[in-house]
């Protein structure tokens, strides 16, 4: 096992380093400078901020010493907030883009497992087809489009919940976490359907009943510890899928979290913010693909007998 | 999974086949829900391409004096504040959305076979770093990239079409290498190895043909994903841009005036859900009609 983990970190960082480096020339090679949208600025106070910036240094060595600095997690300084630096807007708005991401999992977790396992009981039956096709039009109904409507019905015309904000008022949280988490609950319920369906049929499931368990107790236990592998294998690229989610939830509802500062940033060509955003989420996603690779293994325990007795 | 299309390569080409095909049409007319998916697609793609031809008003045409007024006996969607058609502006935005989705899953599809079938086919090495590459490509943040493409290299259609495929190819890629590698070590892989064919040949001519079955299914089920992304872009203000338009720009601009004039987002986004309903829904009766076992990752 640990030798997996331990394999699977080092397979990590050509994949960080890839997306650094790419990111990285990506934006070198935009065009027009970072300083070319002000108005006309005196040849001394370009160089000066060049300098500042180390723009005035071969693209290599800029590389060689961005690569330095990351390395001790400095993302360098803001291009368009003078004297912030991108550390202290990514870890400011860190935590609230977390904790929607977390409220949002939470929301998707419980509606879409419960409905996957609900109707994976009696397949083919209206207990089977409606929590599916409300699933479907779950995934057919895009963030951007479900949050502005949720806002509509729930904020404007029955004016039961604050449109906007986070954490200013009461119930605010409600909104954005449902936006965002409805489109994975109908994801995951389909996947545990799956799941639990192909997981019901094993011997090991008649044996249970056969042993006199109740059925209860032979779903719940038995049942969805194999028939949420599929669920969990998909938590990893699911919580990548709500990090970008977060960029149009947290502009629908204007919440200061990083996908808000991540889309300003693009519209303001603020180039370090954009490398600095970029880095820290590719960093992100690929540690909770790692995590979810990792849980999966450890859940499953064919999967942990190949990582164990093979190479 | 694959035994029936090998059959058909084994015996007789031609007649049996067109069999699998029809076997697989036979199947598809049973589901209903699919049937409805593809009824609604074909009739997308007919209004999108007759738009110029059969639309109500013009698509700049303005009636300021008008503004914005709910759905009427002229207007059958309504207007948008500048007076301007909505169900015309659907329509033009349909031409957009539908043709990002099938050009970009388009150039998903030819990268995805192409390297799918080489690395299956070469297998070993050449097999092993063309999928490592796959591999690598799959754990990046491919929606910031995007982003960061559309905002560097400035917000182009042609872009746009590059970037989404060159996002979606992975999967095709893998689905496609796993079909090769159970085809190669076939007979009629070796008949035609024996026969002389070179390489190219075979790859085009027998490898090809028989991955069609999944590379169909997970095709309809592309298009959709491609089509959200798009929206997705154009929402923010990253994908197409005015004078063009697409649903996920005119739900952008829906959502701005949601409060006062609603319908000016309930229908855009409502075209936008019957559309991928639709097309998830053929993709799923395909995926049945062929017998293809979903892969999940």
């Amino acid at each position: 096992m640990f030798r997996f983990i331990l394999s699977r970190l080092l397979q990590a960082i050509p994949v960080l380093l890839v997306v650094i480096t790419a990111t990285f020339f990506l934006v070198r090679a935009a065009p027009g400078g970072p300083f070319s949208a002000e108005k006309a600025v005196p040849p001394e106070v370009i160089k000066a901020l060049e300098a500042q910036y180390k723009l005035d240094q071969p693209v290599w060595q800029q590389y060689i010493s961005y690569l330095g600095d990351l390395a001790q997690g400095d993302f360098g300084p803001s291009f368009r907030y003078p004297g912030r630096t991108v550390d202290e807007l990514i870890y400011g708005g860190l935590p609230i883009t977390a904790e929607l991401a977390l409220y949002a999992m939470l929301v998707a977790i419980i509606i879409g497992v419960s409905a996957g396992v609900f109707a994976a009981l009696k397949p083919n039956t209206p207990q089977d087809y409606v929590p599916m096709s409300a699933a479907m039009v779950g995934i057919c109904m895009p963030s951007f489009l479900m949050g502005p409507l949720l806002v509509l019905i729930f904020g404007i015309w029955l004016e039961w919940l604050p449109v906007s904000g986070w954490g200013d008022l009461p119930g605010d949280k409600l909104l954005p976490a449902i936006t965002l988490g409805t489109g994975y609950a109908a994801f995951l319920a389909r996947l545990s359907r799956g799941g639990m369906l192909e997981v019901m049929s094993q011997d090991y499931i008649r044996t249970a009943r056969a042993k006199g368990l109740p059925e209860w107790v032979v779903v719940l236990k038995h049942g969805l510890r194999g028939g949420l592998i599929p669920v969990v294998a998909f938590l990893g690229p699911a919580f990548a899928g709500l990090l970008s989610g977060s960029f149009v939830v947290e502009t629908i509802f204007q919440i200061p979290g990083l996908g808000r500062f991540y889309v300003q940033a693009a519209f303001n060509r603020d180039y370090t913010m954009i490398l600095g955003t970029t880095v820290f989420f590719a960093t992100l996603i690929i540690l909770f693909n790692l995590l979810s690779d990792i849980i999966a293994v450890w859940i499953n325990p064919k999967l942990r007998h190949q990582v164990q007795g093979g190479s | 999974m694959s035994e029936p299309m090998v059959m058909s390569n084994n015996i007789e080409q031609a007649e049996k086949g067109t069999s699998l095909w029809q076997d697989a049409w036979i199947r598809l007319r049973k589901n209903k829900l699919a049937l409805f998916g593809l009824g609604v697609i074909v009739f997308l793609c007919i209004i999108a391409l007759l738009t110029p031809l059969i639309a109500p008003y013009g698509y700049e045409e303005q009636d300021l004096v008008l503004g914005a007024s709910p759905p009427s006996a002229e207007h059958w969607l309504g207007t948008d504040i500048f007076g301007r058609d909505m169900l015309t502006r659907i329509m033009y935005g349909s031409r957009v959305s539908l043709m990002v989705g099938f050009i970009a899953t388009g150039v998903a599809l030819v990268i995805g076979v192409l390297w799918g079938t080489i690395a299956g086919y070469a297998g070993g090495r050449v097999d092993a770093v063309m999928m490592r590459l796959v591999d690598i490509l799959y754990a990046l943040p491919f929606m910031i990239f995007i982003i960061l493409l559309m905002v560097i290299f400035g917000r182009n259609i042609l872009l746009l079409f590059l970037a989404i495929g060159a996002v979606e190819w992975l999967t095709m890629a893998r689905i496609v290498r796993g079909q090769v590698l159970s085809l190669r070590r076939q007979e009629f892989i070796e008949a035609a190895v024996s026969l002389g064919l070179s390489r190219w040949t075979i790859i085009r001519r027998h490898l090809i043909p028989n991955t069609l079955g999944p590379v169909i299914v997970y095709t309809t089920l592309t298009i959709p994903s491609v089509m959200l992304l798009e929206a997705f872009l154009s929402f923010l203000g990253l994908g197409i841009q005015p004078p063009q338009s697409s649903w996920g720009l005119l739900i952008s601009y829906g959502v701005e005036t949601m409060e006062e004039y609603p319908w000016l987002l309930l229908f855009p986004g409502l075209t936008l859900s019957i559309t991928l309903f639709a097309l998830n829904f053929l993709g799923d009766g395909l995926r049945d009609a062929l017998d293809v076992r979903s892969s999940k990752d």
